[in-house]
């Protein structure tokens, strides 16, 4: 009940709320038929939260490529290296600044509108109304926004990826005058899939997974008022942001 | 099919409620009244387990509400349509597929039947064509009523209605009367009524509780309740400003504070 999980938010501490949404995760999960109403909406949900965050993406993706390269131009040229700049962008990109980013674009422009919308619905007696129909809120309104958040960043990561690649492309080769079989060459034998991709991948799962819990999970939880909803919107931004870099440096310790 | 009993329930150090007793037969239309804020929603989202009481009981169908499972809540909650106080319309669904949800979870109606579900059930309402409007394109007025066709859609035993004339017009507050006593006599439905139009209700219910500082002040046929000698009944009934109920909102504090 919506009205007696918000009363306890308001009393309990940090620790006791982190609880709370590891059992509100696992109810969420717990609600999961597979139906075809289940996989309609998810797919809706991936292609608005897509939609909404792709363009972003896109361009932090392609600048992200051409600044990593005019710097790692500069530093390896001191070295006579500057043909090793796709490793060391690819390497890069890969492990760390593409899923990073793009879990952080994804938790300011997706998050953040997936917690207001929610906030909204239960300012609205929404998420009551649905309570009241028998129609469990878990199930229609947060669980295809978390499976569609956990299905998009990774797919998002892989565009940025791609974008950043090519600001790379444009930048060494375009501007630097590199050679591009060599700019290909190094990047094809140099990066692991086992451990350079997949490990951005695994990452990449991860980050989505995170963001979108906490977006549903404060959206489901705010206040049902209008600053209520606001303070539930910066939250996600506040708890996500750190959450993903804190996440990212644990994953990479022991995993990578 | 409703009782209540002693029914208490506090905010904080407030006592909204303070041991409310009701017998709501079924079939019956029965009427909760009462000035703004003494907490007739509240007895309202107690009934639909919406909230959980600090004493008392509330039993629906020989069940008590408060006693059940989440799983046996939702089932128990089929047979329950609630009318909330500010329609709650889904806003980015259609007037149809609002109307529709319910349906559509709760039933395997072929598309064409559901179709003819929906449109009865806004004509009875009186807003017949609205199917593919948006909630934020309705007046006030409609947006309650396509809620009020949203919450009878599945033929429910017990219908709440928070306030359901509210900011209505005339007609439209006839057109509302007429849909739900027919609702009521066509399933032998169990009605509850939270309101606070006096003059409307005595057209449409069979019984009255009158609310007032957190007790029934008084119940009984709408009839008699008009006619009665007690003097908050009286004063409520008859719009009276000098009487029992405080017209103020009333707080601890204060009212200790204005002794002074
Ligand atoms: N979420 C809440 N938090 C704190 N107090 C509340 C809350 N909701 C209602 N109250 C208090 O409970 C009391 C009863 O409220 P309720 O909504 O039941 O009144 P009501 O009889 O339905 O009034 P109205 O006719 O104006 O709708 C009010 O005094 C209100 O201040
Ligand atoms: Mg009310």
């Amino acid at each position: 009940m919506a009205s007696r999980e918000q009363a306890i938010a308001r009393r309990l501490g940090p620790i006791a709320r982190a609880g709370q949404c590891v059992v509100f995760l696992f109810r969420m999960l717990g609600s999961i038929r597979p139906s075809s109403e289940l996989l309609s909406s998810t797919l809706q949900q991936t292609y608005l939260i897509g939609a909404r965050s792709l363009v972003i993406i896109m361009i932090c993706g392609f600048f992200v490529g051409m600044v990593l390269s005019l710097q790692a131009i500069n530093a390896l040229e001191q070295f006579g290296a500057s043909d090793q700049v796709s490793l060391l962008v690819g390497k890069s990109l890969f492990r760390e600044l593409g899923p990073v980013l793009t879990a952080l674009l994804f938790a300011g422009r997706a998050g953040t509108s997936v917690t207001a919308e929610i906030g909204l619905m239960k300012a609205t007696s929404q998420i009551d109304a649905m309570e009241l129909m028998a129609i469990d809120p878990l199930k229609t309104v947060a669980l295809p926004r978390f499976l569609a958040g956990l299905i998009s960043v990774p797919l998002l990561t892989g565009m940025f990826n791609a974008l950043a690649i090519l600001g790379s492309v444009v930048f060494s080769i375009g501007v630097m005058g590199l050679d591009p079989g060599i700019f290909w060459s190094k990047l094809e034998t140099g990066i692991y899939f086992g451990k350079d991709f997949m490990g951005g991948v695994w990452k990449s799962l991860v980050f989505g997974g995170l963001v979108s819990l906490i977006s549903v999970f404060y959206g489901y939880t705010s206040q049902p008022t209008g600053s209520g909803v606001g303070t539930a919107t910066t939250n996600t931004v506040v708890l996500s942001s750190v959450l993903i870099l804190v996440f990212d440096f644990i994953m990479t310790s022991f995993f990578v | 099919m409703i009782t209540i009993r002693n029914l208490v329930y506090r905010r904080g150090s407030k006592t909204i409620l303070d041991g409310v007793s009701m017998d709501i037969p079924r079939g019956n239309m029965v009427a909760i009244m009462g000035p703004s804020g003494v907490g007739k929603t509240t007895i309202l989202k107690l009934i639909s387990g919406q909230l959980v009481p600090d004493e008392g009981t509330v039993e629906v169908n020989g069940k008590d509400i408060h006693k059940l499972s989440r799983a046996e809540l939702h089932k128990m909650r089929r047979n329950i349509g609630v009318l909330l106080q500010n329609g709650a319309l889904f806003t980015d669904l259609t007037v149809f597929e609002n109307i529709a949800t319910p349906l559509r979870e709760h039933t395997d109606l072929p598309e064409p039947l559901l179709r003819r579900l929906v449109r009865t059930k806004l004509r009875s309402v009186g807003l017949a064509g609205t199917e593919e409007l948006m909630p934020h394109e309705l007046s006030g007025g409609m947006a309650r009523r396509i809620a009020l066709a949203r919450a009878v859609v599945l033929d429910p035993a017990v219908m709440l209605y928070d306030e359901p004339m509210t900011g209505l017009d005339p007609i439209a507050v006839s057109t509302v009367r007429t849909l739900m006593r027919e609702t009521n006599e066509a399933l032998g439905l169990t009605s509850v009524i939270v309101t606070h139009n006096v003059g409307e209700m005595a057209k449409l219910v069979d019984y009255c509780y009158i609310i007032a500082e957190g007790r029934v002040a008084g119940e009984g046929p709408p009839g008699e309740l008009q006619a009665s000698a007690d003097p908050a009944v009286d004063q409520f009934m008859n719009g009276k400003v000098d009487g029992p109920i405080p017209f103020h909102y009333k707080t601890g504090e204060a009212s200790a504070g204005l002794l002074d």
